[in-house]
Order: structure tokens, then C-alpha cells, then sequence
């Protein structure tokens, strides 16, 4: 299809273990993709690398396309969450009122308006991660990469906030790693299975209901059996 | 409120031991006087001991200051200019590795016998701290940030303002509370050295007359200040950076 986004990795290695030799995939356009795999193999190498983070590369899309989610919120404890969101803005010297306005709007949006002059500190992992992706969101890029965004939250928070996620990344094309088979049934439009040494990509799961899939969505319920097979598959091939 | 219960106990408990150790060893006052004889020279000479106390606490607060600047410029520079980092690394190093007391004689000659030499002496030894605290600080932003701030397209100078420097402030605390502590030394080693006033001054010659109770007198008096101004140093950078973790 003409509307995707073609990622092309040409050779990625650290120090004498090559984790990626001529890797070919597409991100599919205003859609969701989800990235799984064993740990170890290579995942957010190859976020970080498409995030244009890996010294000595060449990004295989315009970072200015980009945004990027990391493991761990990253929000600076001597900024309160307003200032925090607006971190890029303040960077590139791009502060003004409407920037302010947009942040605060979306800080009510995720149930944040009460905290805006709160500090990390003060907040809880779920607060700080929705904090974090408002801050996400204000780069208003058109392609989110996210690095297991919602790994340190209990599973509780995690399920609210993947449907969180969802609705305010409508429209934008999503690159996410994950190791949970279930956060990627129940977000992704496309799945895709890392695994081996260099690594190679497996298209393992396409789905078409509505996200964020319930636990008791036809689809996830008919993927997760084969998609676990493919983790563990894939965890074998790459030891 | 336990804090200040445990301090006062700590302190009454080494008065009694002091007091102790004279009555059991029998120690005549010219080697060791009595609290009591301490505290009753200290009340009775307190304007003396207190003019040549603000000398000190003048030279202690400013040589702090002129130190911490310089040092916090050096750690800049080094961040900032590699090629002069080779130059100003050695000369650090040396700064520390030379005793103050062997130099301080010179600092005396250069400064003259008035309070700019003991300034000198205080900023040499406290530089070294501040400078490679800060400077460590500097280096060892969060590579987290880093690669948000490259995602952004920060410039350069906002990302050093707005993300370095703070990420660096929690170090540079840890390297200003030695500063704070050693400060008051210097200042002292200058005063031995050579000096008309002070509290140095005033404790060498007290010694050398045998008063040693006054000697202890403004002993205690330049503990109390460091005492103080420690904690006062402390409690500010807590109260600034709360986000270092004490």
C-alpha cells in the first residue's frame, strides 16, 4: 500500500552481535503496530533506532515525523506536570499562550487538571504515565513511537490507560513495543513477532475489530493461543 | 523536637566527660581547663572573642562565595571547552594535592597580612569540591533525557539550562555542603599563618601565653559557627533542590 511507512534497517550491531541485517517492514498509516518479542532481542533497539536515538545511524524516517515514548516517564522532578508537558515547547523556545491552552486542555482530558501544579513526586505511576503521554501528545507528531510505556503500573492502571492511549492516539500510526501478548491484542492493528539473531519480523497477528479490544473481544480471544505459540516460538530461536 | 533532645543530651554528656576526665587525672588548667573555667573566660572576653569571631565568619563567608562561583565557572568551562579542560583538570588536581598550610605563607606574601590571603587560602581549599562535584553533575545527565530533549529538537543552550543544570544541582549540593564545612578551616590555616586579628589568631596566641581556656573559648566559638552554618547551608539546599535524594 502506498499510505505506509516503509522501515528499512540496513545493519544494526553492538559491539560484535549484529541485532539487525537488512530489515525490511511497514508501518501502517494512521493504524496501531504492535512490536513483540523475547527480551533481548532487539526491540528497543529498533524503536530507538527509527527514533533516530542510535548514534552512528542514519533514521530511516524525518525525526521531525516523530515522537517518542520511553520505558520510564521521564517527566523532570523540578517542573510541576503543566511545565512538564510543555517541555518541548520550552526546548525549542516555541512557548506561547495557545501551547499552554492545548496542554491544559488535555491535562483535563486524562483526568490531570486538578494536578497541573503538582510535581512528579506528588503523583502516582498511573498520573505520572498519563502525564508523560499528554507530553507525548503535545509534540503533535504524526508517527508515536512507544517503548513499554505501561510496564511499571499495576495491571488495573495499565487496562485504563491502554484505552487511554488508544482514544488519544486516534489517527496517528503507533509503533509500540511490548513483551505482553495481551496489551498487543487488545491495541494493535498489526502485530509483529521479533525474534532470531540477527532479528527478522513475523507479521503474527492482523485484527479488525475496534480498539481497545475487552477481554472478551472474538478476535483477541481467537489470536491469543496462537500468538503466545509465536512468543515462545520465538523465544527458542533466539537463545 | 527528638532531634533536639538527642543533641542536647550528646552535649551535656561530653561536658560531663570532660569535667570527668579533670577530676580523674587530675589535670592542671594549663593543660586542660574546666567547663566552667571555659565558659566563664568566654563571658568574660565575649567582645574580644566576638570582634575576632566576625573577622573569621567575614573571611569564612566570602572566601564560600568567591569559592563556590569560581568553582561552579571551572566546572562550566570544563563542560564547555575540552581544550582548556586539559589545562584546567592538572591545575585542580595540583590545587588540591598541595597542602594549604605550605602554601598559605605565600598567599601571606602575595595578599598581604589583612583578610585577602585568608580568603585566598579558603576559596583553594574549597574549589576542588565544587568544581568536580558540579562538573560530575554536569557529565551525567539521564541518558532518558538526553534522548527526549533529541527528540524534541531542543537547542542546545535551552536543553543546558532547563535539563542539565538542574539534573546537575543535586550533586553540586552534595559538593557545596564540603565546601561549607571545610571553609571555616581555611580561613583558620590563613589567620595561623600570618594575622593580626581572627579567630585563628587569637587561639595561637592565647596558646602560646598559656591561656588555653581562652584558647578553648574561641575554639568552641568557631565550632558554633560552622556548626550553624552548615546547618544553615543544609536546611537551604533542602528546601531548594527537593529532589536530590538525602
Amino acid at each position: 500500500m502506498s499510505t505506509d511507512i516503509a522501515i528499512h534497517c540496513l545493519h544494526l550491531a553492538y559491539h560484535d552481535q549484529v541485532l539487525f541485517h537488512d530489515l525490511h517492514f511497514n508501518l501502517a498509516k494512521g493504524k496501531l503496530t504492535c512490536l513483540l518479542g523475547p527480551s533481548g532481542v532487539g526491540k528497543s533497539s529498533l524503536l530507538r533506532f527509527i527514533a533516530g536515538l542510535e548514534v552512528g545511524t542514519k533514521p530511516p524516517i524525518d525525526k521531525n515525523q516523530i515522537s517518542y515514548l520511553a520505558q520510564t516517564d521521564l517527566l523532570l522532578p523540578w517542573f510541576n506536570v503543566l511545565d512538564n508537558v510543555l517541555i518541548g515547547a520550552r526546548l525549542r523556545g516555541q512557548l506561547a499562550a495557545a501551547n499552554i491552552q492545548h496542554a491544559k486542555t488535555l491535562l483535563t482530558e486524562v483526568g490531570l487538571s486538578n494536578a497541573e501544579k503538582k510535581y512528579p513526586r506528588q503523583l502516582s505511576g498511573g498520573m505520572r504515565q498519563r502525564a508523560a503521554l499528554v507530553r507525548t501528545l503535545l509534540e503533535d507528531r504524526p508517527i508515536v513511537l512507544m517503548d513499554e510505556p505501561f510496564s511499571a503500573v499495576d495491571a488495573i492502571t495499565r487496562f485504563q490507560l491502554q484505552a487511554l492511549a488508544i482514544k488519544l492516539l486516534k489517527d496517528r500510526t503507533v509503533l509500540l513495543v511490548t513483551h505482553d501478548p495481551f496489551e498487543a491484542l487488545r491495541m494493535a492493528d498489526n502485530i509483529y513477532v521479533l525474534s532470531g539473531s540477527p532479528a527478522t519480523l513475523t507479521l503474527a497477528a492482523q485484527l479488525h475489530t475496534n480498539v481497545p479490544r475487552d477481554l472478551h473481544d472474538p478476535e483477541l480471544l481467537q489470536y491469543q493461543a496462537s500468538l503466545f505459540d509465536a512468543l515462545v516460538r520465538a523465544k527458542e530461536v533466539s537463545q | 523536637m527528638k532531634k533536639t533532645a538527642t543533641f542536647l543530651f550528646v552535649v551535656i554528656g561530653l561536658i560531663l566527660i570532660w569535667q570527668a576526665v579533670i577530676l580523674i587525672f587530675k589535670l592542671p588548667d594549663y593543660i586542660l581547663p574546666t567547663p566552667a573555667a571555659v565558659l566563664h573566660v568566654g563571658y568574660a572576653r565575649a567582645n574580644l572573642i566576638a570582634s575576632e569571631a566576625l573577622i573569621t565568619i567575614t573571611e569564612t563567608l566570602i572566601g564560600l562565595i568567591l569559592g563556590v562561583i569560581l568553582g561552579c565557572i571551572a566546572a562550566l568551562v570544563m563542560v564547555f571547552c575540552r581544550p582548556l579542560k586539559l589545562w584546567l583538570l592538572p591545575l585542580l588536581i595540583i590545587s588540591q594535592a598541595i597542602p594549604t598550610f605550605a602554601i598559605a605563607p605565600l598567599l601571606v606574601i602575595w595578599f598581604g597580612y589583612g583578610m585577602a590571603s585568608k580568603i585566598a587560602t579558603t576559596i583553594i581549599m574549597l574549589f576542588f569540591p565544587v568544581t568536580s562535584a558540579f562538573y560530575d553533575g554536569l557529565r551525567r545527565t539521564d541518558q532518558g533525557w538526553i534522548d527526549l530533549a533529541n527528540t524534541m529538537n531542543a537547542k542546545k543552550w535551552r536543553f543546558f539550562w532547563y535539563i542539565r543544570i538542574p539534573a546537575a544541582l543535586p550533586s553540586f549540593a552534595s559538593g557545596l555542603r564540603v565546601a561549607t564545612a571545610i571553609a571555616p578551616i581555611g580561613a583558620v590555616v590563613g589567620e595561623w599563618v600570618g594575622a593580626s586579628r581572627g579567630l585563628g589568631f587569637l587561639m595561637l596566641n592565647a596558646n602560646a601565653r598559656m591561656q588555653i581556656d581562652l584558647m578553648f573559648a574561641g575554639l568552641f566559638t568557631l565550632v558554633i559557627f560552622s556548626l550553624g552554618l552548615y546547618f544553615i547551608v543544609d536546611k537551604t539546599l533542602r528546601w531548594a533542590i527537593p529532589w536530590q535524594k538525602v
